[in-house]
């Protein structure tokens, strides 16, 4: 139980169309989705459908469902709007979400690989606006890793981890809403402005903070909750329960992802193992202090613990890192994970750096990286903190346009550090991890594009030739549908009436 | 690349971080200055004309 555990990012793009401000975005987001999904089946019936039997987003982990007619339409999200979808072969999800193109990467088990596929999904949505405005008449169109307009809209980057069923949600609440406030430290993206609609001009860690209103809670879009309590594993749920975070930003760095989920993977470690029974870190006003964390640029604000303890941000953060420590280097864990030792001494090496002087950090952390950018521009052109130009900075900090966007030039020029090269990136977008579900998923889409019918996290409908009805085959095990599970039946199933006779040979025997 | 490094190797390459931190406490700030200008140089460049405008029209619905 170290770092690797189920996971995956699912990211809402801002979309702007420079010229034709009036535009419907769920009509540029569509003409995003659906020049990629013309591109990798061309000619296709629009591709696979969504499978949206097995979805159940109102559920909530406390334990009860909250019905369709209390629940704001915007929280229904398998209800089908008819909008466009596409499912790809390295097993990810492109779809329109609300007004913002979407992009789920397939599940993986580290954060290595969450860093791999989400930057494939960068390279994704980069071909996709180049595919769109080549269309007849397709304006061009510019999209934006962030998670705010600066003028009161947030949209979000969401990671999903599965955790044990076992674990009672009152631990989890317990132990990550004091870790979800001081995570910005390192993996706060950086924003300009301060308050929803970004009146104040001054420079914060986060670009979601402000956006948190209460402590805990269902909602995703209004009034949102530090922990989400969404109830959906998208696995056997007698078993499994879903972590789904929104309170983190969408990041550029590398080094800034793979922080921000693998210490969360450990944290989440830590917790299942009731390792921090005995720790309390209870803080006594956690909506409160999560937006003044991110307003500290200091990094010197204490926090007040509901103990009546206050620490500082760095402090509680390396109470964690010495408690994981210890954790990862337990007996009954002999296997060593040069994954975990790397997250490890990243961390330390992040909590040492904000400690000592956070500018050390500009090569792996984005608000640092963002603001040191601005203070150059500051020094240089004597700009105040207001300065339009300081404030396209910021958002030009996460155009995803190769020539444009800030965080790419800053890596092309070896001042942003990359975990990955340009050919394992570019190998993500077609191929799907090997240790998952995500592996049939991805394989079906590359081998049987014309006869899958429809997919989610946890099925995979197929239209055989010579049957009238559909086929469902469940996927409810993530570790199952592997490479080293299905490899070789798929490798000898040419066509998916093969494929499902096989399977239905295995099932029977 | 430092990520595909094994941790014994990593501390290794801190050291030599390290080292190269007390490098460039020695080399001359004209020279820091020099890359903090280059890489201004190359931002100012590519940052879209008319930046009050451009930020202004960047206006979007709200999402989850």
């Amino acid at each position: 139980m170290t770092v690797r555990r189920i996971m995956g990012l699912e990211t809402e793009y801002g979309i702007s169309v420079p010229g034709l401000p009036n535009i419907n975005p769920m009509t540029s987001s569509t003409m995003v989705v659906s020049a990629y999904g013309q591109h990798v089946v061309p000619g296709s019936r629009m591709h696979a459908h969504w499978d949206y039997d097995v979805e159940s987003p109102l559920r909530d982990a406390r334990g009860f469902d909250l019905s369709r007619a209390e629940a704001d339409p915007s929280q229904l999200t398998d209800d089908d709007l008819g909008m466009a979808n596409v499912i790809l072969t390295n097993g990810s999800r492109l779809y329109v979400d609300h007004a913002h193109p979407e992009l789920s990467t397939p599940e993986v088990t580290s954060p290595r690989d969450a860093v791999l596929w989400d930057r494939a999904g960068v390279l994704i949505m980069q071909r996709a606006m180049a595919l769109a405005s080549q269309l007849p008449g397709g304006p061009q169109i510019v999209l934006y890793k962030n998670n705010t307009d600066n003028k009161g809209a947030s949209y979000g980057c969401h990671e999903n981890y599965l955790m044990r069923r076992s674990t009672p949600f009152a631990d989890i609440v317990r132990f990550l809403t004091p870790f979800f406030v001081t995570r910005q430290v390192y993996a706060g993206a950086g924003r300009l402005g301060v308050g929803q609609d970004g009146r104040v001009s001054a420079f914060q860690l986060s670009q979601r903070a402000d956006f948190f209103e209460v402590e805990v809670g269902l909602e995703t879009t209004l009034k949102r909750p530090i922990i989400n309590t969404r109830d959906e594993p998208h696995a056997d749920p007698e078993r499994f329960r879903p972590l789904h975070v929104i309170v983190g930003d969408a990041n550029l760095s590398d080094t800034a992802t793979f922080l921000k989920t693998g210490t969360t993977a450990v944290v989440l470690a830590m917790i299942e193992e009731g390792f921090l029974r005995g720790q309390d870190w209870t803080l006594a006003r956690p909506v409160a202090e999560i937006h003044r964390v991110s307003h500290d640029t200091s990094l010197g604000h204490e926090l007040e613990l509901a103990d009546g303890r206050r620490m500082t941000a760095l402090q509680l953060q390396g109470e964690l890192l010495e408690l994981a420590r210890k954790f990862c280097a337990r007996s009954d864990h002999a296997d060593p994970d040069p994954q975990t030792d790397e997250l490890l001494d990243e961390w330390e090496r992040a909590l040492d750096g904000l400690e000592r002087d956070p500018f050390d950090l500009a090569d792996r952390i984005d608000w640092v990286a963002k603001l040191a950018l601005m203070e150059g521009f500051r020094q240089r052109d004597g700009l105040a903190w207001d300065s339009p130009r300081l404030q396209l900075i910021d958002l030009q900090y996460a155009d995803v346009r190769p020539d444009k966007g800030l965080a790419t030039r800053l890596e092309a020029r070896g001042s942003l550090r990359r975990l990955f090269t340009d050919d394992e990136v570019v190998r993500a977008v077609t191929t799907p991890p090997s240790d998952t579900r995500a592996y049939f998923r991805g394989e079906c889409m590359r081998r049987y594009p014309e006869s899958v019918a429809a997919a989610s996290w946890d099925s995979v409908v197929f239209d055989v030739p010579g049957r009238d009805a559909l086929l469902r085959v469940p996927t409810l095990e993530p570790l199952r549908g592997t490479r080293e599970h299905v490899g070789s039946l798929l490798d000898a199933s040419p066509d998916v009436a093969t494929l499902i006779a096989r399977l239905s040979a295995d099932a029977a025997g | 690349m430092p990520s595909q490094d094994r941790p014994q190797q990593r501390r290794v390459e801190r050291d030599e971080v390290e080292d190269d931190v007390v490098a460039s406490s020695e080399t001359t700030s004209a020279d820091l200055d020099a890359d903090v200008d280059s890489i201004l140089d190359e931002i100012d460049s590519v940052l879209e004309e008319n930046a009050e405008d451009f930020v202004k029209s960047f206006v979007q619905k709200g999402g989850q």
